[in-house]
């Protein structure tokens, strides 16, 4: 087999040390002629939660989805626990990373999706386990243990031996997030992970996030229309508009007193 | 014209039931070939390199471009010339399966398709190794989404088993034009080996349909 099913040692997490944990530098991205993000910057300490807020096709999704190494940048460098992500130092140079350099570093990112995407082939408990005993190299009875642990936070236990399909969409999403943290990411990515869902499930869902908010030392990123529960969990608030950070601070500050007319227009829309 | 006699019919059912045999064995050997092949091929269209697809798509165009007996009659009569000489049971299981290789190798392609790009993210996401991203979460799911197109596949190929018996394989073709060839009486043969053609093909196209239905939830 390949060097991915050999075990690897995990990462010890750093805790809530507020050293820097994610660095975008200088970051465009372009869809053909569309720039999305146009030289964009902005930092993410260690432990911190923070909420992405902006309009509609503002990036949002982007910045997520680049963290997750689903798209590339076109120009500038990401770095994830002061490594490159998508980038390796050869000769001094930078130079686009190798495919083990890339998954090496996004073993620290975990991604909560809007659609779950839970394969629906596996029963929840091997959706769960599948990832730690063929990436971490846990043993099988190690990462049904873990699988188990995260289960019941989510409260699904009842539930591990059924098929995604059997599951309510809010019960899909809380087994996506075991599945996520199963891997003991130090960042949590959530991309509107309750929009779609029918209202009355929407509840059970943040609840969890909440709990895993306030219980763990993870990093989160979040993007949500959930503005009460945005104001909950985040210790920073970032509005974006046009690929760009225009205000960021803390919720109270970006909620009750917004510096920026565009945020003011924006929240007014959403709250 | 001839009459309908069964006593003829009961002498030549023995040796048109090995036939059958025969027909069923080519059938079933040749659909594991064509669907491990199909595999192959699928796979090596969607290599990133263009020395590989380019050769592979130019063998698959020509093989589904052309036809089966005349494939039949190549492995048959041509390769033994340089060498290669097989068995004609084994000449038909290698033809047919090389043949409908090159529709299942479609049949897998939009099945592969087919399975959502968020589980490819979603392996992504996990790290997931390319190898166990393929057999652990796509084929599994392209798998159930072929099933019904292969299936009709090898009623096809069933159907298309009697061209065997143009390279001597002892088929029920080959085994009812041998009887009639010396009782020059052809109607109850040849009905017969139509007939058993239907007994097999309509119930498994019947099973095949109800086996759609299972896993297309
Ligand atoms: N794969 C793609 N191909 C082409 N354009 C894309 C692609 N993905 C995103 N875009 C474009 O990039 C821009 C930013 O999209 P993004 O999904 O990041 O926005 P967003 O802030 O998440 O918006 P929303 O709140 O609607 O989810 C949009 O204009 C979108 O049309
Ligand atoms: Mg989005």
């Amino acid at each position: 087999m390949s060097a991915d099913s050999t075990p690897s040692k995990e990462t010890a997490n750093p805790g809530v040390d507020g050293t820097e944990l994610i660095r975008f530098d200088k970051v465009t991205k372009r869809f053909g002629s569309n720039t999305v993000l146009d030289s964009l910057d902005f930092t993410v300490s260690s432990g911190k939660h923070v909420t992405l807020i902006g309009p509609s096709g503002s990036g949002k999704t982007t910045i997520l989805r680049l963290l997750m190494t689903l798209l590339k940048p076109d120009e500038g460098t990401i770095k994830v626990g002061g490594e490159y992500l998508m980038h390796e130092e050869k000769g001094g140079k930078l130079v686009p990373a190798g495919e083990k350099h890339i998954r090496e570093v996004r073993k620290n990112i975990g991604m909560v999706f809007q659609q779950f995407n839970l394969f629906p082939n596996m029963k929840v408990l091997r959706n769960i386990t599948e990832a730690p005993v063929h990436v971490l190299g846990l043993d099988k009875d190690a990462a049904e243990e873990r699988a188990r642990e995260l289960l019941d936070l989510v409260g699904l236990t009842e539930h591990l031996d059924k098929y995604p399909t059997q599951l309510s969409g809010g019960q899909q999403q809380r087994v996506a997030i075991a599945r996520a943290l199963a891997m003991r990411p130090q960042v949590l990515l959530l991309d509107e992970v309750t929009s779609a869902l029918d209202p009355e499930l929407v509840a059970g869902v943040l609840d969890v996030l909440r709990d895993i908010a306030h219980t763990t030392d993870i990093t989160m990123l979040c993007v949500t229309h959930e503005m009460n529960f945005a104001r909950d969990i985040s210790d920073d608030v970032l509005m974006f508009d046009a690929g760009r950070v225009i205000e960021s601070g803390s919720p109270e500050k970006i909620f009750t007193e917004p510096e920026h007319e565009r945020t003011r227009e924006f929240l007014s829309a959403v709250l | 014209m001839n009459n309908w006699s069964w006593s003829y019919v009961g002498e030549i059912m023995p040796d048109l039931l090995k036939g059958l045999w025969i027909t069923v064995q080519a059938t079933i050997y040749g659909s594991l070939v064509a669907f491990a092949l199909g595999l192959v091929w699928a796979l090596a269209l969607r290599s990133p390199s263009r020395w590989v697809t380019w050769p592979v798509s130019i063998v698959v165009e020509f093989i589904r471009n052309t036809p089966l007996l005349v494939q039949l009659f190549f492995l048959f009569f041509v390769l033994p010339a340089w060498g290669l000489t097989f068995a004609p049971l084994t000449t038909g299981v290698i033809g047919l399966g090389l043949h409908y290789s090159t529709y299942t190798a479609e049949v897998y392609r939009a099945g592969i398709d087919g399975v959502p790009p968020g589980q490819w993210e979603a392996a992504t996401a996990l790290s997931l190794p390319r190898r166990r991203t393929w057999t652990a979460v796509i084929l599994p799911q392209a798998f159930r989404r072929v099933v019904p197109a292969l299936g009709n596949y090898v009623i096809a190929m069933f159907k298309d088993t009697p061209l065997l018996a143009g390279i001597t394989v002892a088929d029920m073709l080959f085994q009812a034009n041998s009887i009639s060839a010396t009782t020059f009486d052809y109607l109850e043969p040849i009905t017969v080996v139509g007939i058993l053609f239907v007994v097999i093909s309509y119930p498994t196209s019947l099973l095949l349909r109800a086996l759609e239905r299972r896993l297309v939830r």
